[in-house]
């Protein structure tokens, strides 16, 4: 596991390009945290590292975004489903199990969908106002790798 | 394709009809809506089959619920327009449809009917963008409203200023970083607990807390002065919650929600105006759900007045999901030959300025 600890917005996002730079086509993010934790923040620095220049929002009413970096990325926030059959609606194997990169803010709707294999990141709120615990968990064989790719951030301290 | 080469011609014919009826059909996301329109601006029927009670349960969205609701819902709300206007189907000019941006299985649900029934009928199909549904539900309401002017569109999935500089013709001025004005609202309802559809919640209570208890930052981006960000806002709320919790404070909750919605308001306002500036535009629109909000509309009165502009706004029933407002957008899509294909497909994701028709 890869702890670090962001004291900021910024160093947050950072963090997230240099995820974004590193992840390969069928990766699949899970963002673990609270609502204000930097989820949003932190898929944006992803996204941007994949070499997408756009605009990210948030994608709760919409539920999923698609930008189109070197390799597309799909943006999910499905905090407001309910049962994780209504996934089929989106079409979001498709997605998931596709050629691109899928970040998922609430993952823990997935339920009985949650894929084998995934990187996990959990962000937690510290005491202080700004300051982010972000933890990464390889699970599955597939991920290991790109744990000790991400271990190399020279940018915040871990 | 036969199909469409006949409609393209009957387009040029319906302009020089008198009477366009037009049945439009919304159904992006909470609503299964369906409506008569003639020519444009008059709605001869406008019925809205609200889902919001399912969804209080749910605190939020639920969108299988939705495309499951709005497939039952789909026929009898077209019949109960029908019925309303007293038109016999066969007087029908044309069918309009939301096909996005929204919730794909419940876009899809009215793209299917409104297909069918363009089919069915011979008569054009035209798709309409959602937001476009938005702007338009001012010209319902205030008959004398012309292009051009800047609209303000919000809701929970929209924060956008739009230059509206004629009919179907848009430049976007400015719009939000991350979360949209309603989703801020509907997360911080979240956070005090006042349930969901967030924004009226938040209305109503902070009615009786003081806007200027709490200063919750108005946060500008830099370089980007009609863009909005509302992320930095909702966790500003959160960090004060959690710091008097930490403290074992307790808080006003019609304090926060009355001082957090003074901090949506203010930026709102301001970004609203200064377009309007900018373009020397004394027109100033607003539309989407967010448009109800009392405070914003007394903000947007205050400053309209004191900069010698014009405001409109739709009454609450044209301000949320409507149909009336698709079928008013679509008789100006009509007029200028923009019509669908019956491979009109739902586009959950569509940007307004993005369209190639």
């Amino acid at each position: 596991m890869l702890t670090l600890q962001s004291h900021s917005e910024e160093q947050t996002y950072e963090f997230g390009k240099w995820i974004g730079a590193n992840v390969q086509s069928g990766d699949i993010i899970l963002l673990f945290g609270d609502l204000g934790s930097g989820k949003t923040v932190l898929s944006r620095g992803i996204a941007h590292g994949v070499g997408f220049t756009g605009r990210i929002t948030s994608p709760t009413f919409t539920l999923m975004h698609t930008y189109l970096g070197r390799i597309p990325v799909y943006h999910f926030d499905i905090y407001r489903l309910n049962e994780p059959d209504e996934l089929f609606d989106l079409d979001y194997e498709e997605y998931l199990y596709g050629n691109g990169i899928s970040i998922v803010e609430w993952p823990e709707r997935l339920g009985y969908l949650l894929p084998e294999e995934y990187l996990k990141i959990t962000i937690t709120r510290q005491l202080k106002e700004n300051d982010r615990n972000i933890s990464l968990k390889p699970v599955g064989s597939r991920y290991a790798a790109l744990e000790e790719v991400l271990k190399n951030y020279e940018g915040i301290g871990n | 394709m036969i199909y469409f080469q006949k409609m393209k011609q009957r387009a040029i014919e319906l302009k020089r009809k008198k009477d366009i009826f037009i049945l439009a059909l919304e159904s992006s996301c909470d609503e299964t809506a369906a409506a008569i329109v003639r020519n444009g601006r008059e709605v001869l029927s406008s019925v809205i089959s609200s889902q919001i009670e399912t969804h209080q349960v749910y605190g939020g969205v639920v969108p299988e619920i939705a495309s499951r609701k709005h497939v039952e819902a789909i026929n009898e709300v077209i019949h109960c327009a029908l019925k309303q206007s007293d038109l016999a189907k066969a007087r029908l000019d044309a069918i309009a449809v939301t096909f996005g941006p929204g919730l794909v299985g419940a876009l899809l649900v009215g793209v299917s009917a409104a297909k069918a029934l363009a089919y069915g009928l011979s008569v054009p199909l035209i798709g309409v963008h959602h937001i476009e549904g938005h702007i338009s539900a001012n010209y319902i309401q205030h008959k004398e409203l012309e292009p051009p002017f800047v609209c303000l569109i919000v809701s929970g999935g929209h924060t956008q200023i739009v230059h509206v500089k004629d009919y179907g013709s848009y430049d976007l001025v400015g719009e939000t970083m991350d979360d949209a004005a309603g989703e801020a609202f509907d997360k911080v309802a979240r956070v005090l607990g006042l349930g969901y559809p967030g924004g009226p919640a938040v209305d109503r209570i902070a009615r009786h807390g003081n806007p200027n208890a709490i200063h919750f930052p108005r946060a500008g981006i830099k370089d980007r002065p009609f863009d909005f960000s509302f992320s930095g806002l909702k966790t500003a709320v959160i960090n004060y919650l959690h710091h008097l919790e930490q403290k074992g404070e307790t808080y006003s909750t019609e304090d926060v929600a009355a001082s957090f919605q003074k901090a949506v308001v203010d930026v709102l306002v301001e970004k609203t105006i200064a377009s309007a500036n900018m373009l020397k535009l004394e027109k100033i629109v607003v539309a989407g759900g967010v448009a109800a909000n009392s405070c914003l509309k007394e903000g947007l009165e205050e400053s309209a007045v004191k900069n010698n502009m014009q405001l409109f706004i739709p009454p609450p029933v044209l301000c949320t999901d409507n149909a009336a407002m698709i079928g008013c957008a679509g008789y100006y899509c009509l007029l200028q030959g923009k019509i669908s294909p019956l491979s009109l497909n739902a586009v959950p994701y569509l940007p307004l300025t993005g369209r190639n028709d």
